[in-house]
């Protein structure tokens, strides 16, 4: 088998493959959170935590587990590894849990852990299930706070609302009200919106895609020409 | 596959099923004296925003009582009393009903109410309202629900008791009219239930209080 090299890895997970907006995986949590930015950061924090240590334990015992019970097997890992982030962060990072607590949960449900467990991390060494596990969380964090930027602004016509809930005192000073007296736009904030969101979203990285193709067709040419002259 | 490859790969599996189960009952062990500390703690802030904490001199988490009344309190079930004393002198209680009839489900309230019959305040503490309409009623979002604050059942009189679309008093949000409605009327049921047990309420001190769980912290 021909190991993907770190930057193959990390191109893969944050761009070309992202599980958000090319695998299209993990729908549910997706499109259920991201109402403003500090919730999409939240899960998306909680998704790469899991990411990374379900990568990271289905690769140390990839060798151990037989084809026929290797989806059992990850599953049971990743419910344990989900539910163990989540009495922790319920003991010791309590503020944050009370608002991430509901979405925790939803984790278990997001086929893009078990995907990478399966397609990537069982068969590959376990600094690179690491590294896809990193890799594919933050690409998917991105995803989320993108989306929750969107449907905040166009929603309530802030940015990074609540931010206390996360960073504490600090937070506070981070809310942006973009605009004054904002009636609010409820589409953007129900599910509806989600869908839209992640619709235009998707058309936009397919065009820049589209572009960066057209760019690098047109790079090679002039080295084709020359040898023509 | 063969009896002997089945025998292994079961006792694989199991092992994989036993390691898990070890590792989540390991990690509730050591969380949830954690937990229950924090929980308490979230409470008792919640409680302290109803009742400020140099009001009284008591433990509002050990002097409670849990008494059911579903046309006044919105549920079959127990509901939870916190009181306030100060000098062994009943100060302010907070009571936590239910407005049944929410717009998408129950809404969980707190309601403080001083010992002359005054609403110190409500708080939502639960609801799954239209987020951007009726989710005004949550402090995080609005101050709607400081309307409540001071009022009491001469104040407006009870038939005014109501929103300001029924010919009540009280503003309903925009775009929401059914969730403020619920709210007002559970405040206003949960003011008659204290009118009506005030004693009682007040009545029974700590020691016959059915308060599991309190203590050992």
């Amino acid at each position: 088998m021909n190991d993907p090299t770190y930057t193959h890895i990390l191109k893969e997970g944050l761009w070309l493959n992202n599980p958000g907006t090319v695998q299209l995986l993990g729908l549910c949590p997706l499109l259920a959170v991201t109402t403003t930015v500090i919730n999409g950061l939240g899960l998306g924090l909680a998704t790469t935590l899991t990411l990374v240590a379900s990568n990271v334990s289905v690769s140390l015992i990839r060798k151990l587990v037989r084809p026929e019970i290797r989806i059992p097997v990850f599953v049971l890992i990743i419910a344990s590894v989900v539910t163990v982030i989540e009495l922790s962060m319920n003991a010791w990072l309590h503020d944050l849990y009370l608002i991430l607590g509901i979405f925790i949960p939803l984790i278990v449900t997001n086929c893009a852990i078990i995907g990478r467990a399966e397609s990537f991390a069982s068969r590959q060494t376990v600094d690179r299930a690491l590294l896809d596990g990193l890799a594919m969380g933050i690409g998917f964090t991105l995803v989320l706070v993108t989306l929750g930027g969107m449907r905040e602004v166009i929603g309530q016509g802030t940015l990074l609302a609540q931010a206390h809930l996360m960073f504490g005192a600090f937070g506070e000073h981070l809310t942006l009200t973009l605009i004054e007296d904002y009636r609010g736009f409820l589409l953007a904030i129900l599910p509806p919106g989600a869908f839209l969101g992640l619709g235009f979203l998707i058309a936009g990285i397919n065009i820049i895609n589209a572009r960066r193709e057209k760019k690098s067709t047109l790079k090679t040419m002039p080295v084709s020409q020359p040898a023509q002259a | 596959m063969n009896y002997r490859q089945v025998v292994i790969t079961t006792i694989i599996l199991l092992l994989f099923a036993l390691i898990g189960t070890a590792l989540v009952v390991y990690t509730f062990d050591n969380t949830r004296e954690r937990i229950a500390a924090n929980e308490r703690a979230t409470l008792l802030r919640k409680l302290h925003q109803l009742i400020p904490p140099e009001l009284h001199d008591n433990t509002l988490l050990d002097d409670t009582l849990t008494v059911t009344s579903r046309p006044l309190l919105g549920t079959t079930g127990p509901v939870m009393v916190y009181r306030a004393r100060r000098a062994a002198q009943p100060v302010a209680l907070v009571i936590a009903p239910i407005a049944p009839d929410g717009y998408s489900g129950s809404i969980k309230l707190l309601v403080g109410i001083n010992v002359d019959g005054t609403l110190s305040g409500v708080r939502v503490v639960a609801h799954r309202e239209t987020p951007g309409l009726g989710d005004a009623i949550d402090e995080t979002r609005s101050n709607w629900i400081h309307v409540f604050d001071n009022r009491s059942l001469g104040d407006p009189s009870l038939e005014r008791w109501a929103v300001k679309k029924d010919g009540g008093d009280f503003d309903q949000l925009t775009g929401a009219t059914i969730t403020p409605r619920a709210v007002v009327k559970a405040v206003r049921q949960a003011l008659l239930y204290y009118r009506d047990n005030q004693e009682a309420l007040f009545a029974s001190n700590k020691t016959d209080t059915p308060a599991p769980d309190e203590h050992g912290h």
